[in-house]
C-alpha cells in the first residue's frame, strides 16, 4: 500500500484538494457544490494522505480530535439558523451582509450554514475513517 | 415573534452540541445535561401557558408562507406532548446522574439523549408530513443507538428487531407521503384537510389511511405489530428503557391521533371501526401477554402496548368525550409507566436482577420504595384516588355514550388483569420472602453513595407526586384534555390558523 | 415510462420482502436497501414524471413559462436517500457487532431475550 508514487503525489495533492474543497464550498450557493461536497472532498484529501502515510502521521497534520470538528460545524449551522431572531426574523430565514466581499461572495446565514456543514461533513467522515483505521491496526 | 415555539427542539439541539465539545468529560456533560433539561422543562411550561391562553400558534421557518414552507404549528395536542416530553426528559436526566454506568455516559449517552429529545419534540411541533418523517428519523437513529449503546447480547439482539421493524414503517410512512403528494400536491396538513374531502377519488384515500395506520401503528406497537417492543425495550438500561416507555411509542400514537383527527376524516365509518376493532385487540394481547411473563421489565413492556389500546380506543371513538380521554389517558400513561420503570432500576440497583423468581423481600428492607411502586402501579390499574380511574373512566364513558359496549367491556376486564399483574410483581417482588440462594448479589441501601440514592428517588417521588396531584385534582386536566378534543375535533380551527383563513 | 418505472418498483419491492424475511442478516440488510430504492422509486413515478425545465423564474419574467419538472420531489427522494443511507450504515455496523457478539449471522440464533425470558442470558455478563 506505500507506494512511492501515492505519497510523492498526496504530498501536492492534499493542498491543493483543500483549496479546491473550499472553493466548492464557496461557489454552492448559486452554482452546483456547496458544504456538503467541499466537507467530502477535504476528507477525501485526508483520507488519501492516509492511505499513504498511515495513521499516526495524519494526526500530526490533522491535530483536533473529528468529535470537536463534528461539534464545531454543527454549532456554526444551528447558530446560523437561530441568528435571524435577533433581527425579530423567524427562525431559518435568510439574513445577509449587503456588500459583496472579495473570495466569500455573498456574506449571510446560508454561507455560514453551509460552512458548518462543512465542517460537520469532514468532522464525521474523519471519524468514521480515524475508528476504522485504528481498530484495523 | 412567534420564534421561541422552535426552542423546545433549538434548545435540546445546542445542549447536546455543547456537551459534544466536553466529549469524555463526563462530569461537566452530566452537569450541563441537568441544567439543560431543566431550562426545557420551564420553557415548556412558559409555552404551554402561553398555547392555552393565546390559541394555536404558527412558526413559518424561514418566513414562507403557509402551504410552501415548513411549519410549525402548536396546538393544545402538541402542548401536552412537549409538556410531558419535558418532564420525562427531566425526570430521566436526574435518574441518569444516579443510576448510568461511565462507560456509557463516556460513550456520548447525554448527546444522544438530548438529540432524541429534539426529534421527539420536532416530531411533536410539525405541521408538515415529510418533515414528520425527517423529524422520526432524528429520534429514531439516536434512540438505535441508545439501545446498542452498551453492547450487550440481549441489547444487541433486541436492537435488530427494534432497528428493522421501524425502518420497514419508516420506509411505508414515506411512500404514505409520496404517493399523497402525487394526488393533493401538497404536504403541508392544514392544506391536506383541505384538500382531501375535494378529491374525486374516495377509494385511495381509504388505501392511504391504512398506509398511515400501519406505518404509524408500528411505532405505536399496536395488535399485530407490537412484537418488536417486548423483545427491545426491557434490554437497555433502566433510564434507556424508562424515556423509551414513556416516549417513543407516544410519538406514534400523536401521529395517529393527529392524522386520523385532521386528514382522514372522510370516511370515519370505515377507518375509525377498525381502530376501534384494533384497538380492542392490542388491550387484550398486551395484557394477556403480560400475564405470562415473569421478568420486572417485561411484564412493564407488555402493559405498554394493552395501554396504547385505550389511547387508540379513544381515538376511535371520535366523540369529544374520546378524544379527550385519550389525550389525557396519554398524558397520564407516560408519566406512570416511566415511574415504573424508575421503580424497577431502583429495584435492580439494590438486587442485581430484573427476574421475579430471584427477586423478594424489597418491602421489608424499603417500605418506602414499595410505596413508591404502589402509587404509579395502582394508578396504571385504575384505581380511584389516582390518575389511571379518571383516564379509563372517561374512556369507558365515552364507549358508553357511542353504544360501544364490546370496546367497554374488553376495556373493564382488561384493567382488571392489569391490576394482576401490578399484584403479581407486588407479591414477587416486595411481597415474598427472598430465597437465600439469591441473596447473594444484593448491596443495601446504605452500601450507595448518598448522592446516588437522592438522585434515583427524586424523580421516583417527582412523578408519583405529579400522579396524586392529577388524581386528586383532576378537573384543570380534564378540562384541558376537553379543550385539546375541541380543537381536534373541529379542524377548520387548525386550517385557519395555519393558512390563516385563505380558503 | 411510469410503465417501466411501477413494473422496477415491483421488482424492488418484492425482492427485498423477499430478502428481508431471510435469516440471514446480510440478506436482510440487502432487502432494506432495496427496499429503501422502491421506495424512492415510487415517489418518483407517483409525483408525475415530466419531461421539462427545471423550475426557475427566468430573469424580467414573474411566472414559469412552459412544461417543468416538479423540484419539490427530487428533494423528498434526496432527503430520503441521505437518511436512508445513514440508517441502513447504522443497521450494517449493529448487525456487524451482533455478528461478533452472537457468532453467527442466522436471526433464529438471535431470539435470547424472547425464548430465555426468565433466564440470565449467557452473553451479557
Amino acid at each position: 500500500m506505500r507506494s512511492i508514487i501515492l505519497r510523492t503525489m498526496t504530498m501536492y495533492l492534499l493542498p491543493l484538494l483543500l483549496i479546491f474543497s473550499v472553493f466548492l464550498l464557496f461557489r454552492g450557493h448559486n452554482h452546483p457544490g456547496g458544504g456538503f461536497v467541499g466537507g467530502l472532498v477535504a476528507s477525501a484529501a485526508y483520507s488519501l494522505y492516509l492511505l499513504g502515510f498511515g495513521i499516526d502521521k495524519v494526526k500530526t497534520i490533522f491535530r483536533l480530535q473529528p468529535i470537536k470538528v463534528l461539534a464545531f460545524g454543527l454549532f456554526l449551522a444551528a447558530s446560523s439558523t437561530v441568528f435571524p431572531i435577533l433581527f425579530g426574523k423567524p427562525l431559518m430565514t435568510g439574513v445577509w451582509y449587503e456588500h459583496k466581499l472579495p473570495i466569500v461572495g455573498s456574506l449571510g446565514t446560508p454561507t455560514v450554514f453551509d460552512t458548518g456543514v462543512y465542517f460537520t461533513v469532514l468532522g464525521v467522515t474523519l471519524n468514521i475513517i480515524f475508528t476504522l483505521f485504528e481498530d484495523k491496526e | 415573534m412567534n420564534s421561541i415555539l422552535a426552542m423546545p427542539v433549538v434548545f435540546p439541539l445546542f445542549i447536546g452540541i455543547i456537551m459534544l465539545f466536553f466529549w469524555k468529560h463526563r462530569s461537566i456533560q452530566r452537569i450541563i445535561n441537568a441544567l439543560g433539561s431543566t431550562i426545557t422543562l420551564v420553557l415548556a411550561i412558559y409555552l404551554t401557558w402561553y398555547v392555552k391562553t393565546s390559541g394555536i400558534q404558527c412558526l413559518y421557518i424561514g418566513a414562507w408562507k403557509a402551504p410552501f414552507g415548513i411549519i410549525f404549528t402548536a396546538d393544545l395536542l402538541t402542548m401536552t406532548m412537549i409538556l410531558v416530553s419535558a418532564i420525562i426528559g427531566f425526570a430521566t436526566s436526574i435518574y441518569s446522574l444516579g443510576t448510568m454506568d461511565e462507560t456509557r455516559e463516556h460513550f456520548g449517552y447525554y448527546p444522544l439523549l438530548q438529540i432524541m429529545i429534539m426529534g421527539i419534540n420536532g416530531s411533536f411541533m410539525t405541521g408538515d408530513l415529510f418533515n414528520m418523517f425527517v423529524w422520526f428519523e432524528v429520534l429514531l437513529i439516536s434512540s438505535f443507538s441508545l439501545v446498542a449503546l452498551g453492547g450487550k447480547r440481549s441489547q444487541l439482539e433486541g436492537a435488530i428487531k427494534y432497528v428493522i421493524l421501524n425502518l420497514l414503517s419508516s420506509s411505508l410512512f414515506v411512500v404514505g407521503v409520496g404517493i399523497l403528494y402525487g394526488i393533493t400536491g401538497g404536504l403541508n396538513m392544514a392544506d391536506l384537510a383541505r384538500k382531501i374531502p375535494m378529491l374525486p377519488n374516495k377509494g385511495i384515500v381509504n388505501v392511504m389511511a391504512m398506509f398511515f395506520l400501519v406505518s404509524f401503528g408500528i411505532k405505536a406497537a399496536i395488535f399485530p405489530l407490537f412484537f418488536w417492543l417486548p423483545a427491545s425495550y426491557h434490554t437497555p438500561p433502566a433510564a434507556v428503557s424508562a424515556i423509551f416507555a414513556g416516549m417513543l411509542t407516544k410519538v406514534g400514537v400523536y401521529a395517529l391521533f393527529r392524522v386520523f383527527t385532521l386528514i382522514f376524516v372522510t370516511d370515519v365509518a370505515f377507518t375509525h371501526t377498525i381502530i376501534i376493532i384494533i384497538a380492542m385487540l392490542t388491550m387484550l394481547s398486551g395484557v394477556l401477554g403480560a400475564a405470562s411473563q415473569m421478568e420486572f421489565r417485561r411484564i412493564l413492556s407488555f402493559h405498554i402496548i394493552s395501554q396504547i389500546g385505550y389511547m387508540i380506543l379513544g381515538l376511535g371513538l371520535m366523540t369529544p368525550l374520546g378524544i379527550a380521554g385519550g389525550v389525557f389517558y396519554i398524558f397520564h400513561h407516560i408519566i406512570v409507566k416511566t415511574n415504573l420503570f424508575f421503580v424497577s432500576g431502583v429495584v435492580n440497583e439494590l438486587k442485581g436482577t430484573y427476574l421475579l423468581k430471584k427477586l423478594g423481600g424489597v418491602l421489608k428492607l424499603y417500605p418506602l420504595l414499595g410505596l413508591l411502586f404502589l402509587i404509579p402501579a395502582l394508578s396504571l390499574g385504575g384505581v380511584p384516588p389516582l390518575s389511571g380511574f379518571w383516564a379509563k373512566y372517561t374512556v369507558a364513558v365515552a364507549a358508553v355514550e357511542k353504544g360501544e359496549y364490546l370496546a367497554l367491556a374488553v376495556s373493564l376486564f382488561v384493567g382488571l388483569l392489569t391490576l394482576f399483574s401490578m399484584i403479581k410483581i407486588w407479591n414477587e417482588v416486595f411481597w415474598k420472602e427472598q430465597k437465600a440462594e439469591f441473596a447473594a448479589e444484593q448491596q443495601t441501601l446504605r452500601q450507595l453513595p448518598k448522592f446516588k440514592i437522592a438522585m434515583m428517588f427524586a424523580p421516583i417521588i417527582f412523578l408519583a407526586a405529579i400522579t396524586l396531584f392529577i388524581g386528586l385534582n383532576p378537573e384543570p386536566f380534564l378540562n384541558y384534555a376537553n379543550e385539546a378534543a375541541h380543537q381536534l375535533l373541529n379542524p377548520s380551527i387548525y386550517i385557519n390558523a395555519v393558512l390563516g383563513g385563505a380558503q | 415510462m411510469e410503465f417501466v418505472l411501477a413494473i422496477i418498483v415491483g421488482i424492488l419491492a418484492t425482492s427485498a420482502f423477499y430478502l428481508m424475511l431471510r435469516r440471514s442478516l446480510v440478506k436482510v440488510i440487502l432487502g432494506m436497501v432495496f427496499l429503501g430504492n422502491a421506495v424512492n422509486l415510487t415517489i418518483f413515478s407517483v409525483a408525475r414524471v415530466t419531461k421539462g425545465l427545471a423550475a426557475f423564474i427566468p430573469e424580467n419574467a414573474s411566472t414559469l413559462e412552459g412544461t417543468y419538472a416538479d423540484p419539490l420531489p427530487q428533494a423528498l427522494i434526496l432527503t430520503a436517500i441521505v437518511i436512508g443511507f445513514g440508517t441502513q450504515a447504522f443497521a450494517i455496523a449493529l448487525f456487524r457487532k451482533a455478528f461478533q457478539k452472537v457468532g453467527d449471522d442466522d436471526l433464529d440464533k438471535m431470539n435470547s431475550t424472547d425464548i430465555m425470558c426468565n433466564e440470565d442470558i449467557p452473553g451479557d455478563k
